[in-house]
């Protein structure tokens, strides 16, 4: 095979420039691998790594500062067969840093080049993230306040199974490139090199120096044993499938009577643990066997099996357009919670509304509104996570909103086995509470 | 001939499948996070890949790069997210890369209330990158439209090779509702052309079009794909000739197009007096309202928006034209978009309310300014 190196824009970087050995280095990898310009994507970063897609005659993509690996990761989950190689600074690894966490934790096959020069070239000479505290850079004393990151280690206590550290002169740096390349799996080589146009007017990055500077480090060469697992596309693929996508346009086919005609508005106000949404979901699916629209929404807070939980839902012969609860027909006062969260709805309950109310539940200062039913479930053996069906099979047991034609058919489609009989159960212990 | 029980978000899962989306990835956030569990159960079966990424720009980024190997890509967030987005919407946007984002708006600024509905982020998706190129906006108002309007989202951002924004709000996207599977409108499905012939140059276009043929990094051909400024090759231009053409392209290839794609609903009312103008949740609202004052003898006519961006500017003149007196355009914000319909009917009276407090605007509310106007 041929160099993949662009002919037409052949690489061009500030005279003594690191960089430029990197380029051809991964060139005679890539030649090497025998490697095909289609074979391969090289993606970069922003600043004098964003160069490097240039000089390569093969697919390339240049995104944005610090997020080289994430385009890496979605380019290479949809085209698996591709060689895929992120070039980046330290600037973009500081910037990107999560992304960088991320990428060694997958373990998706990409090779990350960092192309280490311990500043922000082509804006200046700025600090970076690995930039060392006694160095002099722009813009003045910052970086000396700071510690410089390790990015082989950070990658290897990350879960990277591959990293390698390394000084852009030493001899063996195309090896090393391939052996990361070859690896399967996320791989790291962070190549240190001096970069002549900035950093090097006033800080050391000869050879030596960058060498003595490697030898204080542990050393990091390539496999890490302690993080190999399998690697993440391919897993990926392994767990998935082949199907193709059917709309499915099965659903609830209307059978019972409806048993009023225009629009009927429900709420249940009760508290987290009461299964109020599923009762609100309940209602819906026996309207829908009816034929009716209806809508829900749910209200709860973040906290599991604590605080309010609302559930608003709206019956119609009609399609529904506003979707709010303005004048309640139904208001189900299961739990103080959910009361004092809508106390609003409570000042809109008009004289006909019908207030199911569990007679546990204090009204305070709101008294007594609507066309109340006092509930007294604990006394029926009904329990709190029961109270909300409960209240569904007496308004089915009522007849005007929802009927037990209606809500069976929604009970065996939402419930099996126990489940079913303990909520035919519950309708037969509900049907003891008087309705007066 | 089946009743689902579906939320706009659930509606939003299927429309994407059935646009052939195979690609997902988002971040976590209320109210769009079940569009990313849905998308998680329901990708992988089919072949598919749904990741969750590690932050917003992440996510977007993994779209980005499935969509250039090839992929139809999608991701959703709300308000904080998009915030997230902008750079690589900018990206999208210079760089022509199909993508479909979905926005459950909900109530802001910042971090807001993540479970209260708001439409804050109009003018936000028009306008939040740099570079101010055009974007397109729809705005299902229920779960038909959620589904529908996913379609011609993917639709258009294959025609385009641009984001396409789905405006939704949490009131549409956690609002479970009643769908009648059979009579969801169904867009055929369109994929973006593909460079069959001859020299590929990654942003060149034929004569007499505006969007270049499109070739996936992974194919046979080598693909450049650049965030700089670039000509044909997608190599860097300093040419200023070249970049101004360029930048005009990009704006024309959506904007003369808008025809096209103008979906909406009129209800047009004879010696109506009020032109009610609405778009998403709140036109729900305005619907009811409108209905309640047409049974009483009070003619009031109903644009309802769906494609928000680019302003479909031709629908509204001509609506505003068939209905004499008072335009009043309602929003779930401070007012956003009603300065583009005064700019549009600038020697019209166009009145605006709107509330932003996180709950829905009544059709009593409604009814009220119809009438104080």
């Amino acid at each position: 095979m041929d160099s993949l190196i662009n002919q037409s824009r052949p690489p061009m970087f500030c005279p003594g420039c690191s960089h430029d050995r990197s380029v051809r280095a991964l060139d005679r990898v890539l030649e090497n691998l025998h490697a095909g310009s289609a074979d391969v994507v090289i993606v970069t970063d922003i600043g004098c790594s964003g160069l490097f897609d240039v000089f390569f005659s093969t697919h390339a993509f240049h995104g944005l500062h610090g997020r080289a690996l994430t385009y890496a990761a979605g380019i290479k989950l949809a085209q698996p067969r591709l060689k895929v190689v992120v070039t980046m600074g330290d600037g973009g690894l500081g910037i990107g840093g999560a992304h960088l966490l991320a990428a060694c934790r997958r373990n998706l096959d990409l090779t990350l080049l960092v192309l280490n020069n311990f500043n922000f070239g082509m804006t200046g000479g700025q600090f970076s993230c690995t930039t060392p505290s006694d160095a002099r850079v722009t813009p003045g004393f910052l970086n000396c306040f700071e510690r410089p990151m390790d990015v082989g280690s950070v990658a290897a206590a990350a879960g990277a199974p591959f990293v390698t550290r390394c000084s852009v002169h030493e001899k063996d740096l195309t090896d090393k490139i391939q052996a990361a390349i070859e690896f399967e799996g996320f791989s790291l080589v962070d190549i240190w090199g001096g970069c002549p146009g900035r950093y090097m007017k006033r800080n050391p990055a000869s050879p030596e120096y960058l060498e003595a500077r490697l030898r204080e480090l542990p050393l990091l060469d390539g496999p890490a044993p302690n993080n190999f697992r399998q690697e993440y596309g391919r897993r990926y693929r392994e767990y998935s499938g082949s199907a193709e996508f059917i709309l499915d346009t099965r659903g609830i086919e209307p059978r019972a009577v409806r048993p009023f005609s225009g629009r009927r508005e429900l709420v249940f106000l009760g508290a987290a643990g009461e299964r109020i949404q599923s009762a609100g979901a309940l209602l819906a699916s026996a309207a829908m066997h009816a034929g009716l629209h209806a809508a829900q929404k749910n209200e709860f807070n973040i906290t599991v099996l604590r605080g309010p939980s609302i559930s608003e839902v709206i019956l119609s012969t009609e399609a529904i357009d506003y979707t709010g609860i303005e004048r309640p027909d139904v208001v189900a006062i299961l739990a103080t919670e959910g009361l004092d969260r809508r106390k609003d709805l409570i000042e809109r309950i008009s004289p006909l509304c019908l207030v199911i109310r569990d007679t546990s539940v204090d009204m305070g200062v709101h008294g007594e509104k609507g066309h109340v039913l006092d509930v007294n479930f604990k006394a029926h053996g009904i329990k709190k996570a029961e109270k909300a069906l409960s209240a569904l099979f007496l308004l089915a047991r009522l007849g005007e909103i929802v009927t037990h034609e209606m809500l069976e058919p929604a009970l065996s489609l939402a419930y099996s086995g126990v489940r079913l009989e303990s909520a035919i159960d519950l309708r037969d212990r509900t049907a003891d509470i008087p309705l007066q | 001939m089946g009743l689902r029980f579906i939320d706009g978000n659930e509606a939003i899962v299927l429309g994407a499948l059935y646009a052939g989306c195979r690609f997902f990835s988002g971040y976590p956030i209320t109210p769009a996070s079940s569009i990313l569990e849905g998308m998680v159960e329901a990708l992988p079966p089919l072949g598919g890949i749904a990741v969750q990424g590690e932050d917003e720009i992440a996510s977007i980024g993994y779209c980005l790069g499935a969509s250039m190997a090839g992929m139809k890509a999608m991701t959703a967030t709300s308000g904080p997210g998009i915030s997230l987005y902008s750079e690589n919407i900018s990206f999208a946007l210079g760089s022509e890369i199909p993508i479909v984002i979905v926005n459950v708006m909900r109530q802001g600024p910042s971090t807001g209330s993540a479970t209260r509905a708001a439409d804050g982020d109009i003018q936000f998706m028009r306008w939040g990158q740099s570079g101010g190129l055009p974007v397109v906006v729809l705005a299902p108002t229920d779960a038909y439209d959620c589904f529908t309007l996913t379609v011609h989202a993917f639709n258009l951002a294959e025609r385009f090779r641009c984001p396409v924004f789905l405006a939704s709000n949490k009131e549409i996207g956690l609002t479970r509702e009643t769908v009648q599977m059979d009579d969801l409108e169904r867009p055929e499905v369109l994929n973006r052309t593909r460079h069959t012939s001859g020299d590929f140059l990654p942003f060149a276009v034929h004569a007499g079009r505006d969007v270049p043929d499109f070739l996936p990094i992974g194919g046979a051909i080598p693909v450049r794909q650049t965030s700089s400024t670039h000509g044909k090759d997608g190599y860097i231009t300093v040419d200023p000739e070249e970049i101004q053409a360029s930048m005009e392209r990009l704006k024309r290839k959506v904007e003369s197009q808008v025809d096209t794609f103008t979906f909406f609903d009129l209800e047009q009312r004879e010696r109506s007096r009020t032109l009610v103008v609405a778009y998403g949740a709140t036109s729900r609202a305005a619907r009811a309202a409108c209905r309640h004052l047409n049974d009483r003898g009070i003619p009031v006519s109903l644009l309802v928006l769906k494609t928000i961006w680019p302003v479909p500017e031709r629908l509204i003149s001509r609506t505003a034209k068939e209905n004499e007196g008072r335009i009043l355009v309602i929003e779930m914000n401070l007012g956003q978009y009603v300065s583009e319909i005064q700019r549009i009917l600038c020697d019209r009276k166009v009145d605006f309310f709107g509330k932003m407090c996180g709950r829905l605007i009544s059709p009593d509310e409604i009814v009220r300014e119809i009438l104080d106007g």
